[in-house]
Protein backbone atom coordinates (compact mmCIF):
# COMPACT_ATOMS: atom_id res chain seq x y z
CA UNK A 1 0.00 0.00 0.00
CA UNK A 2 1.27 3.15 -0.76
CA UNK A 3 0.75 6.46 1.37
CA UNK A 4 -1.68 9.24 -0.23
CA UNK A 5 1.40 11.88 -0.92
CA UNK A 6 3.44 9.31 -2.71
CA UNK A 7 2.26 8.88 -6.35
CA UNK A 8 1.05 5.36 -7.08
CA UNK A 9 2.22 5.13 -11.08
CA UNK A 10 5.61 7.10 -11.15
CA UNK A 11 7.36 7.37 -14.40
CA UNK A 12 11.11 8.90 -14.43
CA UNK A 13 13.23 10.22 -17.71
CA UNK A 14 10.90 7.80 -19.94
CA UNK A 15 12.65 6.68 -23.28
CA UNK A 16 11.61 4.52 -25.66
CA UNK A 17 13.38 4.14 -29.55
CA UNK A 18 11.78 1.77 -31.65
CA UNK A 19 13.35 -0.91 -33.71
CA UNK A 20 13.28 1.58 -37.10
CA UNK A 21 14.88 4.55 -35.06
CA UNK A 22 11.56 6.30 -34.28
CA UNK A 23 11.81 8.05 -30.83
CA UNK A 24 8.25 7.42 -29.51
CA UNK A 25 9.06 9.13 -25.75
CA UNK A 26 12.10 11.29 -25.44
CA UNK A 27 12.56 11.57 -21.51
CA UNK A 28 8.99 12.14 -20.27
CA UNK A 29 8.28 12.54 -16.34
CA UNK A 30 5.34 11.86 -14.66
CA UNK A 31 3.71 11.29 -11.30
CA UNK A 32 0.27 10.16 -11.23
CA UNK A 33 -1.30 10.51 -8.17
CA UNK A 34 -3.53 7.43 -5.70
CA UNK A 35 -7.29 7.55 -7.01
CA UNK A 36 -7.40 10.35 -9.44
CA UNK A 37 -8.69 10.34 -13.13
CA UNK A 38 -5.74 12.32 -15.42
CA UNK A 39 -6.35 11.82 -18.79
CA UNK A 40 -3.73 12.00 -21.82
CA UNK A 41 -4.37 14.22 -24.67
CA UNK A 42 -2.58 14.70 -28.23
CA UNK A 43 -2.39 14.23 -31.22
CA UNK A 44 -2.25 10.72 -33.20
CA UNK A 45 1.16 9.17 -33.13
CA UNK A 46 2.43 11.66 -29.90
CA UNK A 47 3.42 8.93 -27.35
CA UNK A 48 0.84 8.24 -25.20
CA UNK A 49 0.10 4.41 -26.25
CA UNK A 50 3.65 3.65 -26.25
CA UNK A 51 3.62 5.11 -22.38
CA UNK A 52 0.57 3.32 -21.45
CA UNK A 53 2.38 0.28 -23.46
CA UNK A 54 5.36 0.77 -20.79
CA UNK A 55 3.53 0.83 -17.60
CA UNK A 56 1.29 -2.16 -18.61
CA UNK A 57 4.43 -4.40 -20.00
CA UNK A 58 3.68 -4.56 -23.68
CA UNK A 59 6.78 -2.35 -24.84
CA UNK A 60 10.03 -2.58 -22.97
CA UNK A 61 11.38 0.84 -22.03
CA UNK A 62 14.39 1.98 -23.31
CA UNK A 63 16.03 4.13 -21.18
CA UNK A 64 14.33 5.81 -17.63
CA UNK A 65 12.25 3.99 -14.74
CA UNK A 66 8.55 3.16 -13.89
CA UNK A 67 7.25 2.02 -11.05
CA UNK A 68 3.82 1.40 -10.11
CA UNK A 69 2.75 0.97 -6.20
CA UNK A 70 6.56 1.57 -5.66
CA UNK A 71 7.40 -1.65 -7.63
CA UNK A 72 9.55 -1.21 -10.69
CA UNK A 73 7.66 -2.14 -13.97
CA UNK A 74 10.27 -4.66 -15.24
CA UNK A 75 12.22 -5.92 -12.30
CA UNK A 76 8.46 -6.79 -10.24
CA UNK A 77 6.65 -6.99 -12.62
CA UNK A 78 4.22 -9.60 -11.20
CA UNK A 79 3.45 -7.05 -8.46
CA UNK A 80 2.67 -4.24 -10.86
CA UNK A 81 0.74 -6.04 -13.41
CA UNK A 82 -1.67 -7.65 -10.63
CA UNK A 83 -2.68 -4.16 -9.94
CA UNK A 84 -2.76 -2.75 -13.53
CA UNK A 85 -5.75 -3.33 -15.93
CA UNK A 86 -5.75 -2.73 -19.10
CA UNK A 87 -8.21 -1.45 -22.05
CA UNK A 88 -6.85 -1.27 -25.13
CA UNK A 89 -7.10 0.53 -27.94
CA UNK A 90 -7.67 -1.94 -30.76
CA UNK A 91 -10.86 -4.31 -30.13
CA UNK A 92 -9.49 -7.41 -30.31
CA UNK A 93 -11.24 -10.14 -29.00
CA UNK A 94 -11.18 -14.09 -29.21
CA UNK A 95 -14.29 -14.50 -31.61
CA UNK A 96 -15.47 -18.02 -30.90
CA UNK A 97 -15.38 -17.42 -27.27
CA UNK A 98 -18.42 -16.85 -25.03
CA UNK A 99 -18.61 -13.42 -22.96
CA UNK A 100 -18.41 -15.15 -19.55
CA UNK A 101 -15.06 -17.03 -20.87
CA UNK A 102 -13.31 -14.72 -22.22
CA UNK A 103 -14.01 -12.44 -18.48
CA UNK A 104 -13.19 -15.35 -16.53
CA UNK A 105 -10.07 -16.25 -18.10
CA UNK A 106 -8.74 -12.46 -17.84
CA UNK A 107 -9.31 -13.55 -13.88
CA UNK A 108 -7.80 -15.80 -13.94
CA UNK A 109 -4.58 -14.91 -15.84
CA UNK A 110 -4.33 -12.20 -13.63
CA UNK A 111 -3.83 -15.33 -10.53
CA UNK A 112 -6.85 -14.59 -9.43
CA UNK A 113 -9.48 -17.65 -8.27
CA UNK A 114 -12.88 -17.72 -9.22
CA UNK A 115 -15.32 -15.17 -8.62
CA UNK A 116 -18.49 -16.01 -10.01
CA UNK A 117 -20.50 -12.90 -8.17
CA UNK A 118 -17.98 -10.67 -9.03
CA UNK A 119 -17.95 -11.87 -12.76
CA UNK A 120 -21.81 -11.32 -12.77
CA UNK A 121 -21.45 -7.69 -10.99
CA UNK A 122 -19.37 -6.72 -13.69
CA UNK A 123 -20.97 -8.11 -16.60
CA UNK A 124 -24.32 -6.25 -15.45
CA UNK A 125 -23.10 -3.01 -14.62
CA UNK A 126 -21.80 -3.11 -18.27
CA UNK A 127 -25.30 -4.40 -19.72
CA UNK A 128 -23.84 -7.75 -20.82
CA UNK A 129 -24.82 -10.31 -18.39
CA UNK A 130 -27.94 -11.16 -21.00
CA UNK A 131 -25.11 -11.73 -23.62
CA UNK A 132 -22.90 -13.97 -21.46
CA UNK A 133 -23.04 -16.79 -23.86
CA UNK A 134 -22.77 -14.87 -27.03
CA UNK A 135 -20.21 -15.44 -29.14
CA UNK A 136 -18.05 -12.23 -29.25
CA UNK A 137 -18.05 -12.26 -33.14
CA UNK A 138 -22.69 -11.68 -32.20
CA UNK A 139 -21.52 -8.67 -30.50
CA UNK A 140 -21.53 -5.52 -31.89
CA UNK A 141 -18.54 -2.93 -31.87
CA UNK A 142 -19.49 -0.96 -28.53
CA UNK A 143 -20.85 -4.31 -26.99
CA UNK A 144 -17.38 -5.75 -27.86
CA UNK A 145 -16.05 -2.66 -26.04
CA UNK A 146 -17.67 -3.25 -22.75
CA UNK A 147 -16.57 -7.02 -22.92
CA UNK A 148 -12.74 -5.41 -22.86
CA UNK A 149 -13.71 -3.37 -20.37
CA UNK A 150 -15.31 -6.09 -18.10
CA UNK A 151 -12.44 -8.10 -19.11
CA UNK A 152 -9.84 -5.43 -17.54
CA UNK A 153 -11.95 -5.15 -14.43
CA UNK A 154 -12.15 -9.17 -14.00
CA UNK A 155 -9.03 -8.90 -11.33
CA UNK A 156 -10.10 -5.50 -9.78
CA UNK A 157 -7.21 -3.77 -10.55
CA UNK A 158 -6.30 -0.55 -8.73
CA UNK A 159 -5.56 1.14 -11.75
CA UNK A 160 -7.29 1.34 -14.26
CA UNK A 161 -5.97 2.39 -18.30
CA UNK A 162 -8.15 3.04 -20.57
CA UNK A 163 -6.57 3.66 -23.96
CA UNK A 164 -8.98 5.35 -26.31
CA UNK A 165 -12.32 4.01 -24.73
CA UNK A 166 -14.62 5.93 -26.79
CA UNK A 167 -13.43 5.87 -30.02
CA UNK A 168 -16.33 4.42 -32.76
CA UNK A 169 -18.53 4.24 -29.55
CA UNK A 170 -22.34 5.50 -29.09
CA UNK A 171 -23.69 8.00 -27.13
CA UNK A 172 -25.41 5.51 -24.76
CA UNK A 173 -22.07 3.22 -24.45
CA UNK A 174 -20.31 6.55 -23.39
CA UNK A 175 -22.62 7.40 -20.45
CA UNK A 176 -22.52 3.44 -19.40
CA UNK A 177 -18.68 3.43 -19.50
CA UNK A 178 -18.71 7.36 -17.78
CA UNK A 179 -21.43 5.56 -14.74
CA UNK A 180 -18.90 2.72 -14.07
CA UNK A 181 -15.95 5.02 -13.96
CA UNK A 182 -17.49 7.15 -11.47
CA UNK A 183 -18.25 3.93 -9.99
CA UNK A 184 -14.76 3.01 -10.03
CA UNK A 185 -13.05 6.24 -8.89
CA UNK A 186 -15.96 5.91 -5.47
CA UNK A 187 -14.07 2.59 -4.97
CA UNK A 188 -10.57 4.47 -4.85
CA UNK A 189 -9.22 3.36 -8.00
CA UNK A 190 -6.98 5.68 -10.26
CA UNK A 191 -8.12 6.18 -14.21
CA UNK A 192 -5.97 6.80 -16.50
CA UNK A 193 -7.44 7.62 -20.01
CA UNK A 194 -6.23 8.54 -23.08
CA UNK A 195 -8.19 10.52 -25.89
CA UNK A 196 -8.92 12.77 -28.74
CA UNK A 197 -12.05 14.02 -27.60
CA UNK A 198 -11.29 16.83 -25.50
CA UNK A 199 -14.36 17.69 -24.06
CA UNK A 200 -14.48 14.01 -22.46
CA UNK A 201 -11.36 15.56 -20.35
CA UNK A 202 -13.17 18.54 -19.85
CA UNK A 203 -15.96 16.27 -17.97
CA UNK A 204 -14.66 13.74 -16.16
CA UNK A 205 -10.72 14.42 -15.87
CA UNK A 206 -9.24 15.43 -12.12
CA UNK A 207 -6.04 16.15 -13.98
CA UNK A 208 -5.08 16.68 -17.73
CA UNK A 209 -1.57 16.02 -19.31
CA UNK A 210 -1.01 17.24 -22.72
CA UNK A 211 1.74 14.83 -25.01
CA UNK A 212 3.28 15.48 -28.38
CA UNK A 213 6.19 14.52 -30.31
CA UNK A 214 7.24 12.31 -27.30
CA UNK A 215 7.23 15.15 -24.38
CA UNK A 216 4.82 15.55 -21.91
CA UNK A 217 3.86 19.88 -22.40
CA UNK A 218 2.11 19.90 -19.48
CA UNK A 219 0.09 18.37 -16.58
CA UNK A 220 -1.79 20.41 -14.60
CA UNK A 221 -5.13 19.85 -12.25
CA UNK A 222 -8.01 20.69 -14.95
CA UNK A 223 -9.25 23.94 -13.30
CA UNK A 224 -6.11 25.18 -13.12
CA UNK A 225 -5.31 24.55 -16.53
CA UNK A 226 -8.16 26.11 -17.89
CA UNK A 227 -7.76 29.21 -16.04
CA UNK A 228 -3.98 29.94 -16.81
CA UNK A 229 -4.42 28.74 -20.14
CA UNK A 230 -7.76 30.01 -21.20
CA UNK A 231 -9.29 33.81 -22.08
CA UNK A 232 -12.45 35.25 -21.58
CA UNK A 233 -14.43 36.83 -23.89
CA UNK A 234 -17.12 39.65 -22.93
CA UNK A 235 -18.99 41.24 -25.58
CA UNK A 236 -21.35 43.69 -25.35
CA UNK A 237 -24.19 44.25 -27.65
CA UNK A 238 -25.95 47.57 -28.58
CA UNK A 239 -28.39 48.26 -29.17
CA UNK A 240 -27.32 51.50 -31.94
CA UNK A 241 -24.49 51.33 -34.45
CA UNK A 242 -21.57 52.92 -32.92
CA UNK A 243 -18.38 54.30 -35.43
CA UNK A 244 -15.82 54.62 -32.71
CA UNK A 245 -15.42 53.46 -29.51
CA UNK A 246 -16.95 55.95 -27.38
CA UNK A 247 -14.55 58.34 -25.08
CA UNK A 248 -13.61 57.77 -21.78
CA UNK A 249 -13.27 53.87 -22.45
CA UNK A 250 -9.69 54.36 -24.35
CA UNK A 251 -8.44 52.44 -20.93
CA UNK A 252 -10.38 49.38 -21.07
CA UNK A 253 -8.95 47.45 -24.72
CA UNK A 254 -12.66 47.41 -26.50
CA UNK A 255 -13.15 46.66 -29.65
CA UNK A 256 -16.04 47.25 -32.05
CA UNK A 257 -16.93 44.64 -34.00
CA UNK A 258 -19.81 43.30 -36.26
CA UNK A 259 -20.14 46.78 -38.05
CA UNK A 260 -19.96 48.68 -35.31
CA UNK A 261 -23.23 46.50 -33.69
CA UNK A 262 -21.07 45.17 -30.82
CA UNK A 263 -18.22 45.50 -28.28
CA UNK A 264 -15.80 42.64 -27.20
CA UNK A 265 -13.23 43.02 -23.97
CA UNK A 266 -10.49 40.23 -24.17
CA UNK A 267 -9.16 39.18 -20.74
CA UNK A 268 -7.18 36.15 -19.32
CA UNK A 269 -9.38 33.51 -17.39
CA UNK A 270 -7.70 34.03 -14.54
CA UNK A 271 -8.13 37.68 -13.95
CA UNK A 272 -11.69 37.45 -12.47
CA UNK A 273 -10.41 36.15 -9.13
CA UNK A 274 -7.20 37.70 -7.16
CA UNK A 275 -5.52 39.68 -10.32
CA UNK A 276 -8.13 42.92 -9.72
CA UNK A 277 -9.86 41.50 -12.75
CA UNK A 278 -13.38 41.54 -11.21
CA UNK A 279 -12.74 45.38 -9.87
CA UNK A 280 -11.55 45.90 -13.17
CA UNK A 281 -15.29 44.63 -15.20
CA UNK A 282 -17.20 46.78 -12.63
CA UNK A 283 -15.07 49.55 -13.39
CA UNK A 284 -15.93 49.18 -17.05
CA UNK A 285 -19.56 48.80 -16.16
CA UNK A 286 -19.85 52.20 -14.60
CA UNK A 287 -17.48 53.38 -17.23
CA UNK A 288 -20.45 51.93 -20.12
CA UNK A 289 -23.01 54.32 -17.76
CA UNK A 290 -21.03 57.12 -17.65
CA UNK A 291 -20.16 57.15 -21.01
CA UNK A 292 -24.22 56.25 -22.41
CA UNK A 293 -23.51 53.44 -24.45
CA UNK A 294 -26.80 52.16 -26.14
CA UNK A 295 -26.25 48.46 -24.07
CA UNK A 296 -28.41 45.79 -25.60
CA UNK A 297 -27.13 42.47 -24.20
CA UNK A 298 -24.33 41.15 -22.37
CA UNK A 299 -22.50 37.81 -22.53
CA UNK A 300 -19.48 36.36 -21.55
CA UNK A 301 -17.14 33.04 -23.27
CA UNK A 302 -14.58 31.38 -21.96
CA UNK A 303 -12.35 29.27 -24.09
CA UNK A 304 -12.80 25.05 -23.48
CA UNK A 305 -10.00 22.37 -23.10
CA UNK A 306 -10.28 21.91 -26.97
CA UNK A 307 -8.92 25.82 -28.03
CA UNK A 308 -6.42 25.43 -25.02
CA UNK A 309 -4.98 21.94 -26.48
CA UNK A 310 -4.86 23.96 -29.97
CA UNK A 311 -3.52 26.42 -28.92
CA UNK A 312 -0.50 24.67 -27.17
CA UNK A 313 0.12 22.50 -30.05
CA UNK A 314 0.50 24.89 -32.36
CA UNK A 315 3.29 26.91 -30.41
CA UNK A 316 4.89 23.79 -30.19
CA UNK A 317 5.18 22.33 -33.64
CA UNK B 1 11.18 -11.49 -11.25
CA UNK B 2 9.82 -11.95 -7.79
CA UNK B 3 9.00 -15.63 -6.59
CA UNK B 4 5.85 -16.36 -6.71
CA UNK B 5 4.48 -19.07 -9.34
CA UNK B 6 1.04 -17.57 -11.31
CA UNK B 7 -0.46 -21.61 -11.67
CA UNK B 8 -4.07 -19.51 -11.75
CA UNK B 9 -2.22 -18.20 -14.87
CA UNK B 10 -1.36 -21.74 -16.08
CA UNK B 11 -4.97 -23.30 -15.36
CA UNK B 12 -6.60 -20.44 -17.09
CA UNK B 13 -4.52 -20.84 -20.08
CA UNK B 14 -4.81 -24.64 -20.32
CA UNK B 15 -8.73 -24.67 -20.08
CA UNK B 16 -9.10 -22.28 -22.18
CA UNK B 17 -7.01 -24.17 -24.80
CA UNK B 18 -8.84 -27.38 -23.73
CA UNK B 19 -12.32 -25.75 -24.46
CA UNK B 20 -11.00 -24.94 -27.92
CA UNK B 21 -10.25 -28.61 -28.66
CA UNK B 22 -14.27 -29.59 -27.34
CA UNK B 23 -15.37 -26.86 -29.34
CA UNK B 24 -13.73 -27.77 -32.65
CA UNK B 25 -13.90 -31.56 -31.68
CA UNK B 26 -15.28 -32.45 -35.56
CA UNK B 27 -11.79 -31.37 -36.88
CA UNK B 28 -9.23 -31.44 -33.81
CA UNK B 29 -10.39 -35.23 -32.70
CA UNK B 30 -12.47 -37.04 -35.47
CA UNK B 31 -11.08 -36.36 -38.61
CA UNK B 32 -7.59 -37.59 -37.50
CA UNK B 33 -8.88 -41.15 -36.41
CA UNK B 34 -10.56 -41.30 -39.62
CA UNK B 35 -7.23 -40.28 -41.48
CA UNK B 36 -5.73 -43.01 -39.85
CA UNK B 37 -8.86 -45.41 -39.79
CA UNK B 38 -8.12 -44.92 -44.03
CA UNK B 39 -4.37 -45.64 -43.87
CA UNK B 40 -5.05 -49.32 -41.96
CA UNK B 41 -7.97 -50.34 -44.37
CA UNK B 42 -5.40 -49.46 -47.57
CA UNK B 43 -2.08 -50.10 -46.70
CA UNK B 44 -2.85 -52.40 -43.61
CA UNK B 45 -5.34 -54.53 -45.01
CA UNK B 46 -5.55 -54.33 -48.59
CA UNK B 47 -1.95 -53.77 -49.70
CA UNK B 48 -0.71 -55.48 -46.22
CA UNK B 49 -2.24 -58.58 -46.59
CA UNK B 50 0.02 -59.32 -49.59
CA UNK B 51 3.42 -58.11 -47.86
CA UNK B 52 5.16 -60.24 -46.07
CA UNK B 53 5.92 -59.66 -41.96
CA UNK B 54 8.45 -57.39 -41.10
CA UNK B 55 11.05 -58.69 -38.68
CA UNK B 56 8.41 -61.26 -37.78
CA UNK B 57 5.32 -58.92 -36.83
CA UNK B 58 2.26 -58.39 -39.26
CA UNK B 59 2.94 -55.26 -41.76
CA UNK B 60 -0.80 -53.83 -40.52
CA UNK B 61 0.81 -53.77 -36.81
CA UNK B 62 4.64 -53.01 -37.76
CA UNK B 63 3.07 -49.19 -39.57
CA UNK B 64 0.80 -48.63 -36.04
CA UNK B 65 3.52 -46.97 -33.75
CA UNK B 66 4.76 -44.81 -37.55
CA UNK B 67 1.08 -43.60 -37.62
CA UNK B 68 0.90 -42.82 -34.10
CA UNK B 69 3.71 -40.90 -34.45
CA UNK B 70 2.65 -38.90 -37.65
CA UNK B 71 -0.54 -38.08 -35.94
CA UNK B 72 0.94 -36.93 -32.80
CA UNK B 73 3.63 -34.83 -34.80
CA UNK B 74 1.54 -33.44 -36.63
CA UNK B 75 -1.24 -32.52 -34.10
CA UNK B 76 1.05 -31.44 -31.50
CA UNK B 77 3.20 -28.82 -34.47
CA UNK B 78 -0.64 -27.95 -35.01
CA UNK B 79 -1.65 -27.00 -31.85
CA UNK B 80 1.31 -25.46 -30.15
CA UNK B 81 1.62 -23.28 -32.44
CA UNK B 82 -1.96 -21.98 -32.85
CA UNK B 83 -2.48 -21.26 -29.65
CA UNK B 84 0.36 -18.98 -29.77
CA UNK B 85 -0.11 -17.69 -32.86
CA UNK B 86 -3.54 -17.40 -33.07
CA UNK B 87 -3.35 -14.55 -29.96
CA UNK B 88 -0.95 -12.65 -32.19
CA UNK B 89 -3.14 -12.52 -34.84
CA UNK B 90 -5.97 -11.56 -33.37
CA UNK B 91 -4.37 -8.63 -31.31
CA UNK B 92 -5.54 -10.76 -27.91
CA UNK B 93 -1.50 -11.14 -27.07
CA UNK B 94 -1.94 -7.94 -25.25
CA UNK B 95 -3.83 -9.86 -22.60
CA UNK B 96 -0.82 -12.29 -21.87
CA UNK B 97 2.00 -9.40 -22.15
CA UNK B 98 0.16 -7.27 -19.73
CA UNK B 99 -0.75 -10.15 -16.88
CA UNK B 100 1.89 -11.02 -13.83
CA UNK B 101 2.71 -14.56 -15.76
CA UNK B 102 6.25 -14.66 -16.58
CA UNK B 103 6.62 -16.54 -20.26
CA UNK B 104 7.14 -19.57 -18.51
CA UNK B 105 3.67 -19.95 -17.26
CA UNK B 106 2.34 -18.99 -20.96
CA UNK B 107 4.48 -21.74 -21.77
CA UNK B 108 3.15 -24.48 -19.95
CA UNK B 109 -0.31 -23.72 -20.39
CA UNK B 110 -0.15 -23.37 -24.31
CA UNK B 111 2.34 -26.56 -24.53
CA UNK B 112 0.80 -28.51 -21.83
CA UNK B 113 -2.75 -28.11 -23.42
CA UNK B 114 -1.31 -28.64 -27.03
CA UNK B 115 0.39 -32.02 -25.48
CA UNK B 116 -2.55 -32.96 -23.72
CA UNK B 117 -4.41 -33.00 -26.76
CA UNK B 118 -1.31 -34.51 -28.93
CA UNK B 119 -1.70 -37.75 -26.34
CA UNK B 120 -5.07 -37.98 -26.02
CA UNK B 121 -5.29 -38.47 -30.47
CA UNK B 122 -3.11 -40.65 -30.23
CA UNK B 123 -4.41 -42.95 -27.54
CA UNK B 124 -7.33 -42.54 -29.25
CA UNK B 125 -5.53 -43.84 -32.87
CA UNK B 126 -4.06 -46.68 -30.83
CA UNK B 127 -7.50 -47.73 -29.69
CA UNK B 128 -8.83 -47.61 -32.96
CA UNK B 129 -5.61 -49.50 -34.36
CA UNK B 130 -6.32 -52.29 -32.28
CA UNK B 131 -9.99 -52.90 -34.10
CA UNK B 132 -7.99 -53.63 -37.30
CA UNK B 133 -4.60 -55.05 -36.49
CA UNK B 134 -3.13 -57.36 -33.12
CA UNK B 135 -1.70 -54.92 -31.00
CA UNK B 136 0.64 -56.10 -28.28
CA UNK B 137 2.97 -53.23 -26.01
CA UNK B 138 6.14 -54.97 -25.00
CA UNK B 139 7.37 -52.09 -22.93
CA UNK B 140 4.49 -49.71 -21.95
CA UNK B 141 6.21 -47.41 -19.62
CA UNK B 142 8.82 -46.78 -22.00
CA UNK B 143 5.90 -46.51 -24.57
CA UNK B 144 4.15 -43.84 -22.55
CA UNK B 145 7.80 -42.29 -22.11
CA UNK B 146 8.23 -42.16 -25.98
CA UNK B 147 4.85 -41.00 -26.54
CA UNK B 148 4.81 -38.21 -23.44
CA UNK B 149 8.78 -37.12 -24.33
CA UNK B 150 7.37 -36.72 -28.22
CA UNK B 151 3.85 -34.67 -27.49
CA UNK B 152 6.19 -32.22 -25.13
CA UNK B 153 9.10 -31.90 -27.59
CA UNK B 154 7.07 -31.30 -30.76
CA UNK B 155 4.65 -28.78 -29.09
CA UNK B 156 7.52 -26.95 -27.87
CA UNK B 157 8.59 -27.29 -31.52
CA UNK B 158 5.15 -26.16 -32.29
CA UNK B 159 5.52 -22.94 -30.19
CA UNK B 160 8.55 -21.99 -31.10
CA UNK B 161 6.90 -21.75 -35.00
CA UNK B 162 3.67 -20.19 -33.56
CA UNK B 163 6.02 -17.13 -32.22
CA UNK B 164 8.20 -17.09 -35.35
CA UNK B 165 5.19 -17.22 -38.39
CA UNK B 166 3.86 -14.26 -39.47
CA UNK B 167 1.13 -15.11 -41.16
CA UNK B 168 -1.09 -18.59 -41.75
CA UNK B 169 0.97 -19.70 -44.50
CA UNK B 170 4.52 -19.63 -42.49
CA UNK B 171 1.97 -21.04 -39.27
CA UNK B 172 1.45 -24.31 -42.05
CA UNK B 173 4.65 -24.91 -43.86
CA UNK B 174 6.45 -27.07 -41.52
CA UNK B 175 3.41 -29.30 -40.51
CA UNK B 176 2.45 -29.50 -44.03
CA UNK B 177 5.36 -29.11 -45.63
CA UNK B 178 8.51 -30.48 -43.78
CA UNK B 179 6.82 -33.20 -41.57
CA UNK B 180 5.18 -35.29 -43.74
CA UNK B 181 7.43 -35.99 -46.19
CA UNK B 182 10.43 -36.87 -42.64
CA UNK B 183 7.46 -39.06 -41.07
CA UNK B 184 6.90 -41.25 -44.46
CA UNK B 185 10.62 -40.81 -45.03
CA UNK B 186 11.35 -42.24 -41.92
CA UNK B 187 10.55 -45.70 -41.40
CA UNK B 188 7.15 -45.23 -40.57
CA UNK B 189 5.87 -47.67 -43.45
CA UNK B 190 9.54 -49.78 -43.83
CA UNK B 191 12.10 -50.82 -42.14
CA UNK B 192 14.95 -48.60 -43.74
CA UNK B 193 17.29 -52.09 -44.01
CA UNK B 194 14.89 -52.35 -47.04
CA UNK B 195 16.53 -49.48 -48.19
CA UNK B 196 19.87 -49.61 -50.34
CA UNK B 197 22.86 -48.82 -47.78
CA UNK B 198 23.19 -45.05 -49.11
CA UNK B 199 19.83 -44.28 -48.61
CA UNK B 200 19.97 -45.69 -44.91
CA UNK B 201 23.06 -43.76 -44.36
CA UNK B 202 20.78 -40.73 -45.17
CA UNK B 203 18.02 -41.79 -42.72
CA UNK B 204 19.69 -41.54 -39.90
CA UNK B 205 19.88 -37.69 -40.72
CA UNK B 206 15.72 -37.30 -40.32
CA UNK B 207 14.98 -36.95 -36.79
CA UNK B 208 11.89 -38.58 -37.47
CA UNK B 209 13.52 -42.03 -37.85
CA UNK B 210 14.43 -41.92 -34.16
CA UNK B 211 11.26 -41.65 -33.31
CA UNK B 212 9.72 -43.82 -35.00
CA UNK B 213 12.21 -46.73 -34.15
CA UNK B 214 12.18 -46.05 -30.56
CA UNK B 215 8.50 -46.34 -30.12
CA UNK B 216 8.14 -49.33 -32.43
CA UNK B 217 10.93 -50.82 -30.37
CA UNK B 218 8.55 -50.12 -26.89
CA UNK B 219 6.08 -52.43 -28.90
CA UNK B 220 7.73 -54.96 -31.18
CA UNK B 221 11.32 -54.78 -29.79
CA UNK B 222 12.34 -54.32 -32.97
CA UNK B 223 13.95 -51.35 -33.89
CA UNK B 224 16.21 -49.74 -37.13
CA UNK B 225 18.08 -47.83 -34.15
CA UNK B 226 19.03 -48.54 -30.57
CA UNK B 227 16.29 -47.21 -29.00
CA UNK B 228 19.17 -45.84 -26.41
CA UNK B 229 19.98 -43.53 -29.46
CA UNK B 230 16.16 -42.68 -29.97
CA UNK B 231 15.91 -41.48 -26.30
CA UNK B 232 18.74 -39.38 -26.41
CA UNK B 233 17.69 -38.22 -29.81
CA UNK B 234 14.38 -36.72 -28.58
CA UNK B 235 16.07 -35.67 -25.59
CA UNK B 236 18.67 -33.82 -27.22
CA UNK B 237 15.99 -32.29 -29.60
CA UNK B 238 14.20 -31.28 -26.38
CA UNK B 239 16.98 -29.27 -25.14
CA UNK B 240 17.34 -27.28 -28.44
CA UNK B 241 13.72 -26.28 -28.62
CA UNK B 242 13.71 -25.29 -25.10
CA UNK B 243 17.31 -23.42 -25.73
CA UNK B 244 15.56 -21.33 -28.91
CA UNK B 245 12.82 -20.49 -26.48
CA UNK B 246 14.97 -19.26 -23.37
CA UNK B 247 16.34 -16.82 -26.16
CA UNK B 248 13.28 -15.93 -27.62
CA UNK B 249 11.62 -15.31 -23.73
CA UNK B 250 14.68 -13.41 -23.06
CA UNK B 251 14.59 -11.26 -26.30
CA UNK B 252 10.75 -10.52 -26.89
CA UNK B 253 11.32 -11.83 -29.98
CA UNK B 254 8.74 -11.06 -32.04
CA UNK B 255 6.25 -10.59 -28.78
CA UNK B 256 7.42 -7.10 -27.00
CA UNK B 257 8.58 -4.19 -29.28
Amino acid sequence: MTSASSPIVSIRNLTKVYNNGFKALKGVDLDIREGEILALLGPNGAGKTTMISIVCGLVNPSGGQVTVGGHDVVRDFRATRSMIGLVPQELTTDQFETVINTVTFSRGLHGKGKNPALIEQILKDLSLWDKRNNMLRELSGGMKRRVLIAKALAHEPRILFLDEPTAGVDVTLRRDMWQVVEKLRATGVTIILTTHYIEEAEEIADRVGVINAGELLLIEDKRTLMKKLGSKQLRLELTQRLSAVPPGLEAFDLKLVDDGHALVHDYAADETEGNGGGSRIAALMKALAAAHVPLGDISTHQSSLEDIFVKLIGERA
Amino acid sequence: MSARFNFEAVKAIYYFEMARMRRTLLQSVISPVITTSLYFIVFGTAIGSRIQEVGGVSYGSFITPGLIMLTLLTQCIANGSIGIYFPKFTGTIYELLSAPVAMTEVLLGYVGAAASKGLIIGLIILATASFFVDIHIAHPVMMVVFLVLTAVTFSLFGFIIGIWAKNFEQLNIVPMLIVPPLTFLGGSFYSIDMLPPFWQAVSHFNPVLYLVSGFRWSFFEIADVNPIVSLGMIGLFLVICLSILAWIFRTGYRLRS
